[in-house]
């Protein structure tokens, strides 16, 4: 039994040490850095410090934390809104068909992320396609700025991260066992309030992992802020860029990078608490 | 009755809606590829000319080429380290949290942080930059996905066969060659296309490890600096281009998954 | 429980096996005939089928030895050792054709390719298979694939077969039929075979004798009559079939006492004036004209075709007797639910037994 796990161990071994050299290790070092100083000329000086965190709750860059906050949670909220619904009608559809609705789902989420931003760039300027469509439908006003605001941000990361947020909730509306719904049925609930009382509860696991998942990502998104945003919208990911590739603060940038890191291990903790004991209420019900 | 079909009908609206709006925009880009004016205003009558273009494009093509390099040593690197670790995690007997966490991390970690990190720890090492630093870099998020396919796979495997191998007269090595690795081989395929697409789209990290200068400018990394300078209909082109072999990728690793599922 | 035979195939001597605390087998021994279909019976845990995986060399023993003939192969991996395993989930690779399947194990031997050939052909022919030699193990049923997994281990003429729950996967039909098919193929290829099932009719029917299994000791082995009729304890007696138990006293005078009645059954050296249990089969208590035997009252009548079991409340336990009376038998037209009969026992085939 030894010898399995050691044979085990050393088939991992590979990967995790290329995992922790290339990984763990920098993610360290720039844990580090978050500590020191920065530098005259742009390095770093080994004089530990906690101003850059300090620096994080400086009103100019809590404002920017707040933004990104504030753009990440709408774009996660409009993203729930559109993949449940989605995710729901992929359940209803034939049981043969669903694999395939649930792959063309997700394909683009596989695809060039820059290539799908641009095509929002293509939708929405000035001269885009929406504008063109609106003065063919006989709008004869200024064209609309719809590209660089805070809206085509949004737009952005709910198109780019959609795709991922429906296979969250498919795999738990999957898995919800039907003769839970038509129990409810059964015992005098009508269709809104089954929905309501028994299947939204039972897949809040699914919302939870998709809604985690899109914030993470959206909050430290850099590509979409720069693209759609015209950089009139700084979040928390190009401030990172920005420390490491144009001031030059590295300390400060592996500081604001900590903090994305912070943010996410503990939304993704919660999550995993939060779905641990839902599945232990619903084992005790089980049982029970 | 009327019911039922009231909901069977929702549930088709939603779809053909939700669909549009994931397809659309792709489906736009498609078509403006195929302009002859390139321009979002008009139709002007179908063209390659875009595509011609594109392939005298001397910059493009040296983006390209760096992108297949680096896609497909970083797969071929990625698919072996991911596939043992695969391995290594699902024939362990119990599971292990923190590398459970370590084989996790790598798809959920946000790209940016990875991207300084790997350019802290390089410039660190005073390690010059180039397509090298973008293929280890690559590795990384290469490996877990592969990983991830591969333990799907390894989940229903059953692992009775690989004793009745041994216990037909076959040695543990011979056991792997003829019975795991041909069992395993469909998901280590769809694992590796898989990752093989992400490389070629991966730009971030691509664009802080690949160093100063054009020399080791990937596709994305050009893709992007022509978006900043505003849309080109070459870009449409490109775009087309680089949409359709990822799909195509795409839909040959859902097929081999499906085969061996079915098997 | 080591009853010695003379030359056995196999021989396990005070095997130990522990995973972590627990002690999954205990120091057993057992000796195995030639051309012997042997059953290792018990329920899910008393370590039979870890009995089963060390003699196939999956599993290394803690302590004690196995002898194939005069080899210890106790420490051998399972592809040096001369026997084969036929896995409970069958194992067939899903990769291969069912002729490759069985070609896997002759190909290790290294075997010319001709005589590979031959040889699967002749085994597709004796299990009957040769019409879904290229067939992949999806597109068989259960049965196929059981046997496919038998020839392929039989195939090798290993000098010992065994086999997992070979049954456990069928329904309930099939498994009879494979019950029958799988002792006649014993007999022709003349192979020793070493079943593991937690099923004592399977046991009782297919194998020459059989061993006993509980918390990873043997409680008894011996042929399917001697543990049915003459079980060792008190948890064969209730393992194997169906069975009374009557707690109870024997007095001074030898006789058992129960519920105000007394019987006089064979002590087979028990202590007098102590605590017991007497153990009876349904079908060796018979129905008896009213007032003559032990007074019941007939609380429940189950049909089984050709006969009744009948539940019987009487004063000798709380729980009634299970009766077992041929539907033509005397009596059994008065054995209706709510009747009162009376009840004798067989008392050469009842069992005494003390704690």
């Amino acid at each position: 039994m030894s010898s399995q796990t050691a044979r085990s161990n050393l088939m991992a071994l590979p990967a995790i040490a290329w995992l922790g050299l290339f990984m763990i290790v920098p993610c360290v070092i720039v844990f580090a850095y978050a500590f020191l100083t920065r530098g005259l000329y742009g390095g770093v000086e080994y004089t530990l410090t906690s101003d850059n965190f300090l620096r994080v709750i400086d009103p100019l860059y809590a404002k920017i934390f707040l933004t990104s906050v504030r753009i990440a949670g709408l774009a996660t909220l409009f993203a729930i809104l559109i993949a449940y619904p989605a995710a729901y009608a992929i359940c209803l559809a034939p049981k043969r068909a669903q694999p395939m609705l649930l792959f063309f789902a997700v394909l683009p989420f596989w695809s060039n992320y820059l290539i799908r931003t641009y095509a929002w760039i293509v939708l929405l300027n000035r001269e885009g396609l929406i504008n063109n469509l609106l003065r063919w439908l006989g709008y004869d006003g200024e064209p609309l700025s719809l590209l660089y605001s805070e809206g085509a941000v949004i737009v952005g990361l709910v198109y780019n991260y959609l795709p991922f947020v429906i296979l969250a909730i498919y795999s738990s509306l999957s898995r919800l066992n039907g003769e839970l719904v038509e129990a409810s049925r059964d015992l005098g609930a009508g269709r809104i309030r089954t929905f309501w009382r028994v299947t939204l509860p039972l897949t809040m696991p699914g919302v939870a992992a998709g809604g985690v998942f899109i914030f993470v990502l959206s909050i430290g998104n850099f590509v979409t802020p720069a693209l759609l945003g015209g950089g009139r919208f700084q979040m928390i990911g190009n401030l990172v860029y920005d420390q490491f590739l144009t001031a030059n603060d590295w300390p400060f940038g592996a500081a604001l990078g900590m903090v994305l890191i912070a943010v996410m291990v503990t939304l993704l903790l919660l999550q995993a608490r939060a779905s641990a004991r839902f599945s232990g209420e619903t084992a005790e019900a089980k049982n029970g | 009755m009327a019911d039922a079909l009231r909901i069977k009908l929702t549930g088709r609206a939603i779809l053909v809606l939700v669909f549009g709006f994931l397809y659309l925009p792709i489906a736009v880009l498609v078509l403006l590829s195929f302009n002859d004016s390139g321009l979002p205003t008009s139709w002007s009558g179908f063209s390659l000319r875009w595509y011609v273009s594109l392939a005298g494009n001397s910059d493009i093509l040296h983006a390209a080429w760096n992108t297949l390099i680096v896609a497909v040593v970083a797969t071929i690197i990625a698919t072996i380290l991911g596939t043992m670790l695969a391995i290594g995690m699902e024939t362990r007997k119990r599971r292990s949290t923190p590398l459970e966490a370590l084989a996790f991390a790598p798809m959920v970690i946000p790209d940016i942080v990875l991207a300084v990190a790997l350019l802290t720890l390089f410039s660190r090492l005073n390690v010059a930059m180039g397509l090298h630093t973008i293929i280890v870099s690559h590795v990384i998020f290469d490996l877990a996905f592969v990983c991830s396919v591969v333990r799907a796979r390894l989940k229903n495997f059953d692992f009775s066969i690989v004793e009745a191998s041994r216990d037909l007269g076959a040695s543990s090595f011979t056991t792997f060659w003829r019975v795991t690795f041909p069992v395993l081989l469909p998901a280590i395929v769809a694992g590796a296309l898989l990752a093989f697409t992400l490389s070629v789209d991966e730009f971030i990290i691509a664009f802080f490890t690949a160093g100063a200068g054009r020399a080791s400018i990937t596709l994305p990394m050009q893709i992007y600096s022509m978006i900043r300078f505003g849309i080109t209909p070459e870009i449409n082109a490109l775009a087309t281009i680089v949409m359709g072999v990822s799909a195509t990728v795409l839909l040959i690793s859902q097929w081999l998954n499906k085969e061996q599922m079915t098997r | 429980m080591n009853d010695s035979v003379s030359n056995p195939v196999l021989s396990v001597d005070t095997v130990v096996k522990r995973f972590g605390k627990t002690v999954a087998v205990n120091g057993i021994s057992l000796d195995i005939r030639e051309n012997e279909f042997f059953a290792l019976l018990g329920p899910s845990g008393c370590g039979k089928t870890t009995l089963l995986r060390m003699i196939a060399g999956f599993e290394v023993p803690d302590g004690g030895s196995i002898r194939l003939g005069d080899r210890d192969i106790t420490h051998d991996a399972p592809e040096k050792r001369p026997l084969n395993l036929m896995f409970q989930s069958y194992a067939l690779f899903p990769h291969m054709t069912v002729w490759q399947n069985l070609a896997y194990g002759l190909e290790m031997e290294s075997l010319p390719r001709g005589e590979i050939a031959t040889r699967v052909d002749d085994m597709l022919k004796t299990t009957d298979l040769s019409a879904l030699a290229s067939r992949k193990p999806t597109e068989l049923s259960g049965g196929q694939k059981q046997r496919v997994a038998l020839a392929r281990a039989l195939i090798k003429r290993p000098k010992v077969l065994l086999l997992d729950e070979p049954l456990g996967a069928l329904d309930k039909k099939l498994r009879e039929k494979m019950q029958l098919e799988l002792k006649r193929l014993q007999h022709e290829v003349g192979i020793t075979f070493i079943i593991v099932t937690h099923d004592q009719e399977e046991a009782l029917v297919m194998a020459d004798r059989v061993a006993v299994l509980k918390d990873g000791s043997i409680l008894q082995c011996g042929t399917p009559q001697e543990v049915y009729e003459r079980p060792a304890n008190r948890f064969v007696a209730g393992f194997i079939g169906a069975m009374n138990f009557i707690d109870g006293e024997i007095g001074p005078d030898a006789l058992f006492r129960a519920g105000g009645e007394a019987l006089a059954c064979d002590l087979d050296g028990l202590q007098r004036n102590a605590r017991a249990v007497l153990a009876i089969r349904p079908e060796n208590i018979t129905l008896k004209p009213a007032g003559s035997g032990i007074a019941g009252t007939v609380v429940d009548v189950a049909y089984h075709g050709l006969d009744r079991q009948l539940y019987v409340k009487t004063a000798l336990s709380p729980a009634p007797l299970q009766v077992r009376v041929a539907a033509t038998g005397p009596g059994v037209a008065a054995a209706q639910t709510g009747a009162t009969v009376s009840l004798a026992f067989d008392a050469a085939a009842c069992r005494l037994f003390q704690e």
